[in-house]
């Protein structure tokens, strides 16, 4: 095992991929000979050859389109949207496509498709380079979403889309690709979709988060913790399909939930788990759920980002909130 | 009649030889877009220090496009828009945004590619040519009020990939809409050289699927995009439609500063681009008219510096915007949980 940059990873499970499965392509906007803004693709192109590590024309509703037309007709391809905030481009191809291929021709087509995307703040970048956009995918059946918060997962997700027989969004934390290392096992291995994971044991409060959140949701059950309050962190990994199971066991044993999320409030990701709970779990609530997340605009210049994304001081306050109930 | 010219108009040769018919334009007219030509340089190796020095965020330099967007500025009347992207500082500087709000724009500040009031530049387009559509349906809207005015909207060839492009020439083909549009064709877009981006032979001749004329110019030669975005200009104010210029030139910078373009150009490539540099080419053309001299040129490099040095100054003078201030923004009424959520943001804040 060696020590890995999530980046690095990701780098190695593609690079796996693509040894294993000559169905295997990555196609996007300077992915080829460059290896990617973020060299996710590095190399690549060394090793596979133009036709298997694509520089496409800048057109992410081409790239996606194509790559589903490519998926139909038998390739495995792994396309790169550059930033998450240009999937708005593709969300035509995406939505009212790749979604829907295997049930409208009931199974005769399929569209085993991953878009791999880079999302989220933090790293003071330009206007639409950090959107977070998991809500709007959660709102189309159809499609499915993971979100890795560790190099291990970042490689055995991926992994796990590429084999996935459907369309899987990808999307990647920017700010965790270089931020820690951890041991990332050499072989291929997957991650299940659709599984979360108990990234950290307690019993008086569940904090739900994903992404990007994990660190922060993390830092806060660490500080509470030395006040005294056991704090469990489930990382959700997957938005679609949610392990629904996982969450209302945990709250079943807490009685209390946060959920972290650095998109805006208001029609996100946790108001699906705050209704799940509620529908599922009313009775073993101590307090109404509650959301931290980021505020109901949209996504500040990046002097200010800190202003707008969870912090774990703000996480910590809703914990002392569900408790205090 | 369509016209489509790839013949790549040129009035200045690299050596400053006047090669084609000089347009109408006096010495003090000449001698003003140098001067903004220089500033614009002058400002971009500061901002570019300034990044390196991890005094300024992620900037997208213009250095070697100053000709393509100084020249066709210059073709605009101020009452005119224009339509900008990350690199077209050089454009806006001469359209009349102050350098103190180019500054502001790499340190991410609220107010940073906010034009002032009375400068008709729109803001600015990251998303890569989404801005088109705009700039289509502005010049359209002025057309639908009979006005007399003409558009410019800026891009790079990496843009006319995008369907959002192509939606826009064809608007703007269908309802004569009085645009220019701009194609700075710097041979790259990030590490994607331009032959990758369409297998069309030009960008220029895209223009006639569409069903308006396009030109082909040298875009490090400010009089030629200045002549051929003049008469653009003026057959859309009479009412004739738009046009597609293709400007060639070359980002002699990196994409932006995040960006290493050792990985994909060849060393050998900046050296031409370096030989053929706009401001190299204005300033001989001037010497040799007897336009200018070493003095003056002394002069202008130090008043250059000066104005980006003050200008800086006053971008980091400009008080802070919290989140909270641009609560105001997101709708002209504030809805009240948007309200609660900004007592939170500054309660939180101190
Ligand atoms: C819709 C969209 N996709 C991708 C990007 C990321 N991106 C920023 S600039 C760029 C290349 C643009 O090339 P070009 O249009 O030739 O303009 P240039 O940067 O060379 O001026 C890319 C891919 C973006 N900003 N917007």
């Amino acid at each position: 095992m060696a020590r890995m940059t999530m980046i690095q990873a990701i780098n190695q499970a593609l690079a796996q991929a693509m040894e294993a499965d000559d169905r295997v392509l990555v196609m996007g906007e300077d992915v080829g000979r460059n290896g990617g803004v973020f060299r996710a693709t590095d190399k690549l192109y060394d090793r596979f050859g133009p036709e298997r590590a694509i520089d496409t024309p800048l057109a992410e509703g081409g790239i996606v389109g194509t790559a589903i037309g490519m998926a139909v007709y038998g390739l495995r391809p792994v396309a790169e949207i550059q930033f998450m905030g240009f999937t708005y481009q593709a969300f035509s191809q995406l939505v009212a496509q790749a979604a829907r291929i295997r049930y409208r021709s009931l199974g005769q087509y399929t569209c085993p498709l991953v878009v791999r995307a880079p999302y989220g703040g933090g790293v003071r970048a330009l206007e639409l380079h950090s959107d977070t956009l998991e809500a709007r995918v959660l709102h189309t059946p159809g499609l499915k979403f993971v979100t890795p918060a560790t190099p291990r997962d970042a490689k055995g997700l991926l992994l796990a889309a590429i084999d996935d027989p459907d369309p899987v969004i990808v999307a990647e934390p920017l700010r965790l690709y270089r931020s820690h290392r951890e041991e990332v096992p050499e072989e291929r291995y997957t991650v299940p979709i659709g599984k979360a994971r108990l990234a950290r044991e307690g019993s008086d409060v569940t904090l739900v988060a994903w992404g990007s959140q994990v660190p922060t949701a993390l830092e806060a059950a660490e500080a509470a913790e030395a006040d005294g309050v056991s704090v469990e962190v489930i990382d959700l990994r997957t938005i679609v399909p949610m392990d629904q199971e996982a969450i209302l066991a945990s709250v079943r044993k807490t009685h209390r939930v946060v959920i972290v999320q650095e998109a805006p409030v208001i029609g996100g990701v946790g108001a699906e788990i705050a209704a799940l709970v509620s529908e599922r779990a009313i009775l073993s609530l101590e307090a109404p759920p509650l959301r931290v997340g980021g505020y109901d605009m949209p996504y500040p210049p990046s002097a200010i980002e800190e202003q707008y994304l969870p912090s774990p001081e703000r996480v910590r306050q809703a914990i002392d909130r569900v408790l205090a109930f | 009649m369509i016209r489509v010219d790839v013949s790549r108009r040129q009035i200045l040769a690299p050596d400053g030889k006047l090669v084609g018919e000089m347009p109408a334009l006096g010495p003090d007219t000449l001698r003003d877009m140098y001067r903004i030509m220089v500033l614009a340089r002058t400002f971009d190796q500061r901002a570019l220090n300034l990044q390196r020095q991890g005094r300024i965020g992620t900037f997208a330099p213009a250095a070697g496009q100053e000709a393509s967007q100084v020249g066709a500025v210059f073709a605009m009347r101020r009452d005119e828009w224009l339509f900008p992207t990350y690199r077209s500082h050089p454009a806006m500087l001469a359209h009349g945004m102050p350098l103190d709000r180019l500054f502001l724009y790499p340190m991410a500040h609220p107010l940073g590619g906010v034009a002032p009031p009375g400068v008709a530049i729109y803001s600015v387009a990251i998303s890569i040519a989404a801005h088109l559509p705009h700039a289509a349906g502005a010049a359209w809207a002025s057309r639908i009020r009979r006005e007399s005015k003409g558009f410019v909207a800026l891009f790079g060839d990496g843009a006319t990939s995008e369907g959002d492009f192509h939606e826009a020439m064809n608007f703007a083909g269908v309802f004569r809409a009085p645009l220019v549009f701009l194609c700075e064709n710097n041979g790259w877009a990030i590490s994607v050289p331009r032959e990758h981006q369409t297998a069309s032979e030009t960008i220029a001749q895209k223009a006639v699927a569409y069903g308006f004329g396009g030109e082909v110019v040298d875009g490090n030669d400010v009089l030629a995009v200045y002549q051929a975005t003049s008469e653009a200009l003026e057959r859309a104010r009479a009412g004739e439609g738009p046009t597609l210029i293709e400007a060639q030139t070359y980002r002699l910078g990196p994409h932006t500063t995040a960006d290493d373009p050792t990985r994909y150009r060849k060393p050998e490539e900046l050296t031409e681009a370096e030989r053929i540099d706009p401001i190299l080419r204005l300033r001989l053309f001037l010497e040799g008219r007897d336009l200018w001299s070493e003095k003056e040129e002394a002069a202008l490099r130090a008043e250059a510096q000066e104005s980006v040095r003050a200008a800086y100054q006053k971008a980091q003078e400009t008080p802070p915007m919290a989140l909270g201030d641009l609560v105001p923004y997101v709708y002209a009424e504030v809805p009240p949980y948007l309200a609660a959520e900004r007592e939170e943001m500054n309660g939180w804040r101190v």
